[in-house]
Order: structure tokens, then sequence, then C-alpha cells
């Protein structure tokens, strides 16, 4: 019994890791079914997100060190708090500008371009938006609190200690993480399905062309996609960046969103899901079960093997679309 | 040779044509060192069924993608409803009542029957992004009021058994009438039909003619249409354009079009010198 209770606590433990992957392959998703671009700044995009939420909650003024440098006047912070939920609705918002931005700057002279040229062109943009961040907010470790709870679940601990012998180790902020992206999911599936901007974004993502005559503007929708895709990033900042502090690495969370994508892939958001979910239980598995006979860590690199292994047997992804050859 | 008027005219069978819907002026539309349409002017009358035909490569889906703003002419003038049209977008031009079919059919690939149609409705929506994003007041309201009138389309182009169904598995013949189907949706005032038949066996055929027929004559859609076949043409339109290599060879009833020695000669083929 013990052994099928440390079995479930490992299984639980890579859902819930797996919907925190699955919550990053998302917004990879989101973007390259409306515009076919492979959004290479999305890690990043998830910093920047938690970043200006740190910021906004401290009280942070923004771009301290370059106004100390210019005026030699040394400012860090306002002096005052902001209620969380208050800055998530403010951060909300400098996503809905920045996708803005990025539309009016960048995608809007890249129009019909090939891509490989929109990728290259995120990439420059991760780069500048990891720069862009570090001036505004600076590049130290920030700890990131919006109120959810954090520790073991001591009910669940406890019940399964007396019951079994056996407390199973379940943290409060993966269930919430899993709370949280499971309405995130749900609430954009409906509005994709039911609302008549979710059906423009089905529409571009299947035809420029036709969505152009039927009258909906390609620019209003990927300034949308983005805000979508930004949004997530930020849920995806808050929930990376409460487990383990806001800083460099959080942007790394995007290379193990690629596995995820290339097992679920590109153009699925079930996909994206289910391919998450078999990467984080998968990973957690194997380091329980074979990890101690190889030495462990296998969790740095079980998804890339995994990935790969897709590659090979079907490229497509579970729930890509299929690839057939015309001859 | 008829003598279309700006007052319109009467057609055989006694519908009234009303004045100019669109009017093309001069058009001169050039990819880099080709002239893909050189110095046309046409008209399409209010309620008529007005066609575009000629040889491949004429010049025919150029000319409706600049009536429906796809390409902009270097040279000349649109005129939508008696004003000059300055260089629009096409999801502008969707706005303004124009509504397309494409010659490669242009369906929303992942979607039913029914939400391909749904979306044709866009332009007629207007519930903003708030009471979408929480499905209140105007947007549910809307939603359901499309969704009336999206049957009615349903049940007009006999599609009801396959409402549910992704576009992508129906058949050849069927996805057209979807197509059909959306750009219905829109209530345009002005329908562009870029070759409807073409790809279609003879049941097919028949069963579009009579769609379009119906379309202008129980809407009163004034529709612009791109075909091939000659038969049909003559069947259905009111007045015909011919182009042949980005020129206007020909325009009139289409039994004058048929009698006309320089169209004749552009279809069987004739040297050009």
């Amino acid at each position: 019994m013990v052994d099928f209770l440390i079995f479930l606590e490992v299984v639980l433990n890579g859902l819930m890791a797996g919907v925190m992957y699955a919550l990053v392959a998302l917004g990879f998703v989101l973007i390259f079914k409306a515009s076919g671009i492979f959004n290479y700044a999305q890690g990043v995009m998830a910093l920047f997100a938690a970043a200006t939420l740190v910021g906004l909650i401290n009280g942070q003024v923004p771009f301290a060190h370059m106004i100390s440098a210019i005026t030699g006047v040394k400012v860090h912070h306002f002096g005052w708090h902001i209620n969380a939920f208050l800055a998530i609705a403010l951060t909300g918002l400098v996503m809905f500008a920045l996708a803005v931005v990025i539309e009016r700057y960048i995608l809007k002279h890249l129009v019909n371009q090939e891509p490989i040229i929109l990728f290259m062109a995120t990439i420059g943009l991760a780069f500048f938006m990891e720069g862009f961040s570090d001036l505004m907010w600076g590049s130290e470790l920030k700890a990131l609190d919006v109120g959810i709870p954090k520790g073991i679940v001591e009910p669940l601990d406890e019940a399964t200690f007396n019951a079994f012998g056996y407390g199973m180790y379940i943290d409060w902020l993966d269930v919430y993480a899993t709370a949280i992206a499971i309405i995130l999911v749900v609430s954009l599936t409906l509005f994709s399905q039911y609302t008549k901007t979710g059906r423009a974004l089905r529409a571009v993502a299947d035809d420029h062309q036709a969505a152009l005559s039927v009258g909906i503007s390609l620019r209003r929708i990927w300034v949308i996609v983005w805000t979508i895709a930004g949004i997530v990033a930020l849920v995806a900042g808050i929930m990376w960046g409460s487990k383990s502090g806001v800083q460099f690495s959080l942007s790394l969370i995007a290379l193990k969103a690629l596995p995820v994508l290339i097992l679920g892939g590109f153009t699925s958001i079930p996909g994206a899901i289910v391919g998450g979910l078999i990467i984080g239980v998968g990973e957690k598995l194997f380091e329980y079960s074979i990890g101690p006979m190889i030495g462990g860590a296998t969790e740095n690199w079980f998804a890339y093997v995994l990935a790969l292994a897709f590659l090979i047997f079907r490229p497509q992804g579970l729930f890509g679309d299929k690839i057939i050859e015309r001859v | 040779m008829l003598d279309a008027t700006q007052q319109g005219y009467t057609t055989p069978d006694g519908r009234k044509i009303g004045g100019p819907v669109m009017e093309m002026k001069n058009i001169t539309l050039r990819f880099g060192g080709v002239t893909a349409l050189q110095d046309i002017s046409f008209d399409i009358l209010e309620g008529e069924i007005r066609a575009i035909i000629g040889p491949n490569g004429a010049g025919k889906s150029s000319m409706l993608n600049v009536m429906n703003g796809f390409y902009h002419p270097q040279e000349g003038e649109v005129w939508f409803r008696g004003a000059k049209r300055g260089p629009m977008k096409p999801h502008a031009i969707a706005h303004q009542g124009i509504a397309r079919t494409f010659q490669n059919i242009a369906l929303f690939k992942g979607m039913s029957t029914l939400d391909n149609i749904m979306s044709g409705r866009l332009t007629k929506m207007k519930a903003g992004m708030l009471s979408q994003a929480f499905w209140f007041g105007k947007a549910e309201k809307e939603e359901v009021e499309h969704r009336e009138a999206v049957e009615k389309i349903i049940d007009f182009l006999e599609i009801q058994a396959i409402r549910k169904t992704p576009v992508s598995r129906l058949p050849y013949g069927l996805q057209k009438r979807v197509e059909l189907g959306r750009a219905l949706a829109a209530e345009p005032s002005l329908l562009l039909l870029d070759e409807p038949m073409a790809g279609m066996n003879v049941e097919e055929k028949e069963d579009m003619c009579r769609f379009i027929l119906d379309v202008n004559d129980e809407f009163g859609t004034t529709i612009a249409l791109i075909e091939h076949d000659m038969g049909v043409v003559m069947d259905i339109a009111d007045r015909v354009v011919v182009l042949d290599y980005g020129k206007k060879i020909g325009d009139g009833l289409p039994a004058d079009v048929r009698a006309d020695q320089a169209v004749i000669d552009a279809y069987l083929g004739v040297s050009h010198d």
C-alpha cells in the first residue's frame, strides 16, 4: 500500500508539473495557430510579466538604475505596495500594450514573409525584452508572492499517514496552479468556441484571405492573440515565479515547452495539455523508477529524449495536423 | 447592343435593374512589369447578374481582387454606391457590404458548416470584447439572433444535413455551397463569385445556377461572377464583360457578346498581331 501511495504521489506531482509545462506550451500554440509564428520570446514574455508584477507590487521605480546613472538621482522605490490583484490587472494591461507595440513595430512590417524570418524576428524580440526587463526592473533574484498558499497539504499528509503510515507530499502551490491553469484553459476554449472574436481567431488560423473577405482585420486579431499569449505568459510567470523566484532562468521554462509541443503538435490546444501531462508524469516516474539505477538527474533530459523518439515515429505529434505528402 | 444607361433597364424576364452599384473607371493593374489589367471600365447595376468572362489569364480573378480590395490598381478609380473608394483594406470593404467566394475554395477548414457560415455574419455583429469575454448581455443575445439568420441560409441552401460536419470532410460541390452560404450570411449588397461552378458536375452546376438565380431574385442581391462555362453565362447573366490579355474586348447582353467577332477570336485563339 505504501508503494502504491508513493507511486500515486509521484504521478500526482507529475500531473501538476505537467500542467505548468502545458501552460507555457499553450502560449506557443496560440500564436502559432493564429499567425504561423513560432514565438521564441514566449519564455521571456513570462519573465517580463513576472518581473513587472513584482515591480508593481513592491512599488519599484522602473528604470531606476538608468535614472540614477543619467541624472544622479538615487531612486529605488515609490514607497507604496500595490494590492496583488490590482497589480495583476495592471500587468495584464502592460502585456496588452506590449502586444500593440509588437504588432505595430514588428509584425506589421513582416506580413507575408517566410516563417523563418518571423522566427528570427522573435529571437531578436526575446533578446531585446530580456535586456529591457533587466533595465526596467533590475536583474537580481526577486521573490514573488501574490498570496497563493505554499507548503505541504497537511490534511492529506495526516490522513494518509494515519491510515497507511505514509504521509503523501503534495504542495499547495501546485494544487492552486493546477486549478488556475484548468480555469484558464476552459475559459480560453469557451471563448474561442462561442464568441465572434473566438471564431475570428479560428478563422484567421485557418485561412488569412478568407478571413479578410468576411471582414476580419488581421492586425486586430494579431493584437488580440499576442495579448492572450501575454496573459498566458503572465499566469505561467506567476506560477513559476512563486515557486522558484523571478530571475533570468524563468525564461528558460520555454525550453521545457518545446518537447511538450513536439508531443502535442504545434497546432493543437488539447495536444499542448496532454503533451504537458505526459511529459510531467513521464519524467517524474522515470526519475523515481529508473533514476536511482543510472545516477539520477534524469529530469534534465528525459523530456528531450521522449521528444526525439516522437520526432522519429510521429513527427506531427499526438494531435497535430496530419502531414500528407503529395507526390 | 443594349444601352445600359445610368438609369438602369428592364430585363427580358421583367426584372427592374437600377442605378450603378459599382463602377470601375480606367482600371490599370500591374505586377512589376506585367500588366494584368489595362484601362478597364465597366459598371455593375443594382439587382443585375453581371458576368466577367474570358480565356485563362485574361485577368478575371485580378479584376475581382481589385473589387474586394486584395489588389490596389496603379491607375483608375473604383466607385461604390456613388462615391469614389480610397485605398481600403479588404476587411473594411467587407464591412461596406461586399462579400465574395474564391476560385479555390477558401473555407475555414477546422470549423463546422455552421461556424463557417456564422463567421460570415461577423460584419453584422457589434458586441464588444468585454461583453464577449464574459458572455453576458449583448454578446449572448447577438449569438442567438445571428444563429437564426444562419439557420435560414442553411435551409435556403438545403444543407441542413451537414450543419455540424467539419467542412474539410465535405465533398467539393458541397464545400462550394457552404462558401456561398458564408458570403450570403453577410447579407451583402454586392456578391462576388469567383468561378462558382468550376470543377462541378452537371447536376452540381444546375444546383448552383438555381441558388445564384434565387439569391438574386429573393434577396435582390447584385451579383458579379466569373465563369468559364459559356452555356452557364448565357443562361444566368444579364450582362457580360469579356476580358482578354488584361483588356476589355466586349461588354453587353450575352447574345450580343457571343456574336461578337473579337470575342469569338479570343475564345478560338486567333493570333494577336
